[in-house]
């Protein structure tokens, strides 16, 4: 009995100092059930299903290697990840304007990355159709990564170690924009932030305080009707009634329907995690909320075109604003910026 | 690289034919030669041309008293890639048949649907990343009457949604009928002058440059006139 037992205890600690020393490493480490798809409660069913792009650890692995690359620039030097911060639910923080390879700056706040299997477009005038295809904007844009599909083939194929990459996804060596598209896509698919307190005060796991409770009254009356509940968007394109930047000439949604009644309207934001997502607008105009409820509280001052929904809010008061702002805090997501799958896997090396 | 198609449904397995479409490029009469020959357009422009390709797709072969045969694939034409120009539709199914129809461009569904390979690749450069779609043609060339920098005149045409839809059905009868037994070659006559012309007479100096839904129209409406049977056997 007693040889039994020491047995047993000999067995365990063997284990744990086997497994603790060659280190496996749980927390970049990514099994089936992290890449299993799990649609919140209460959300809609989602746009991009992963049709034809079936979830898997290695695909999803790839595709976050190639997020945070800087090879998917012309120079090496600017990834994905250079301006989709993940602290900052994957916007680019205190940066009004994106930036991109030789110090350019772009025309656009980057926006935030989470969600994104809801939007059936993408960028803020909607013109692209597909999140699989979504990747090529930035990576072409002259003023973001300036570089081509093609010669990313011809870098990733000179690196023996993401030809195993992606057989280990795909099961053989080819490279192709498609096998880059799809990976890229399951990683930022997968992104999906549904727990902050408001989630939980809807589940009713969470309290609100006074004014937290007040703002989302005031929310829900003046600002859901674009904003809408869950995903705090409607996908659709409107004008803000924020005077346009001439010196961007940027129409917006007009310059990708031609339609001149689209001119300067730009898609609704989702407003989850804005606390983080800091500054504003599709400008990135306004440096803090305060800045923008004091936009929207002022209808007198917009634009000429503002959307009709825009007249809805009328003026806010300086208790309005706070409390709106309260409640707009509730929308932070800690565990989905914190969420162990989207950590930059380099930082192994620290 | 050859491409080739395979009919989509047949009836009778035991007969099946092959077709081999050759597309041919002309500039009027003349067969298309980049770089170094001079052309002259519908407004007394004088032009070389140094790019010409495009995409075919949604064929159908028009079957007498029978359902059409129809072909699912992609195709880029490319007067750069001699193997391009050509495409193979094989198992055709007993029967006669009087024509041919098949898209400029891409259709709907296949500007939706994500990443893609094959002819669709946008390793092809036939994609706008900007504003999802394919681009379902591309015409480039010098013209001194161009007034855009370098003298070059460029036509980047797509956009498969109303009110600037690119696609363009073309709908070509035999002379007579063909049975898929005896069916060979048919060669298809493909005409820049006419994509300059046809509807509207394209000015250089006015019109050097269509790279998104401004014009694109206009310069659709006349490649859709640009392709007749040259011969078929």
């Amino acid at each position: 009995m007693r040889t039994k037992v020491i047995a047993i205890w000999s067995i365990f600690f063997i284990s744990v100092v086997f497994f603790g020393l060659t280190g496996v490493n749980t927390y970049f480490d990514i099994s089936q059930q992290d890449v299993e798809l799990k649609i919140p409660k209460g959300f809609p069913k989602p746009v991009y299903k992963f049709k034809n792009n079936k979830l898997s650890p290695d695909v999803f692995v790839l595709g976050r290697r190639l997020f945070y690359d800087p090879l998917l620039s012309k120079d090496s030097t600017t990834s994905c990840a250079s301006c989709h911060q993940r602290i900052a639910a994957f916007a680019h923080i205190d940066h009004p304007l994106s930036h991109g390879i030789n110090g350019l700056i772009g025309k656009r706040n980057v926006p935030a990355l989470q969600n994104l299997i809801w939007n059936d477009a993408f960028m803020w005038d909607g013109g692209v159709n597909h999140l699989e295809v979504q990747p090529l904007s930035p990576i072409t844009n002259p003023i973001e990564m300036n570089e081509s599909i093609a010669h990313i083939i011809v870098k990733l194929k000179q690196d023996p170690s993401y030809v195993a990459d992606f057989r280990k996804a795909f099961g053989d060596t080819a490279i192709s924009s498609e096998r880059i598209l799809k990976s890229l896509a399951q990683f930022t698919g997968l992104m999906i932030s549904a727990n902050s307190r408001y989630d939980k005060y809807m589940s009713g796991d969470d309290t609100f305080s006074v004014s937290e409770k007040r703002g989302l009254e005031l929310f829900r009356e003046k600002c859901a009707s674009c904003h809408e509940e869950p995903l705090f968007t409607d996908n659709t394109y409107r004008n803000n009634g924020i005077n346009p930047d001439t010196s961007l000439k940027d129409k917006g949604r007009g310059a990708i329907t031609g339609a001149a009644f689209d001119n300067y309207k730009f898609k609704v934001p989702s407003l989850r995690n804005v606390e983080m997502t800091y500054p504003y607008m599709h400008d990135g105009r306004f440096r803090n909320l305060q800045q923008v409820m004091d936009h929207y509280g002022r209808p007198e001052k917009y634009a000429a075109n503002a959307a009709k929904e825009m007249y809805e809010i009328g003026k806010l008061s300086d208790q309005d604003k706070k409390d709106i702002i309260a409640f707009l805090r509730t929308l932070s997501d800690k565990s989905f910026i914190y969420d162990r799958r989207f950590v930059d896997p380099s930082v192994r090396q620290l | 690289m050859a491409t080739l198609g395979v009919a989509m449904s047949f009836t009778n397995k035991a007969a099946e034919g092959k077709l081999t479409l050759v597309f041919d490029h002309y500039v009027g009469n003349q067969l298309l030669q980049f770089d170094s020959v001079n052309y002259k357009n519908g407004a007394g422009q004088s032009y070389i041309v140094t790019k010409f390709k495009y995409y075919i797709g949604n064929i159908r072969l028009k079957r007498k008293n029978a359902k059409d045969i129809s072909f699912e694939d992609y195709y880029l034409i490319n007067e750069e890639e001699e193997e391009s120009k050509k495409i193979m539709l094989e198992q055709i199914p007993h029967g006669e048949y009087t024509g041919i129809e098949f898209i400029i461009g891409v259709d709907s569904l296949h500007n939706c649907s994500g990443a893609q390979s094959g002819a669709l690749d946008p390793v092809n450069a036939m994609f706008w990343a900007w504003n999802s779609g394919y681009i379902f043609l591309k015409l480039e060339g010098k013209s001194s009457a161009s007034k855009s920098p370098g003298n070059i005149f460029e036509y980047h045409i797509g956009g498969y949604k109303q009110p600037a839809n690119c696609i363009r059905t073309i709908k070509l009868d035999f002379s007579k009928p063909l049975s898929a037994e005896k069916m060979k070659e048919l060669h298809i006559k493909v005409d820049i002058a006419q994509m300059l012309k046809a509807k509207t007479i394209v000015d250089f100096s006015k019109l050097s440059s269509v790279t998104d839904f401004h014009n694109a129209t206009t310069i659709a409406d006349n490649y859709a006139e640009m392709f007749s049977i040259a011969s078929v056997e």
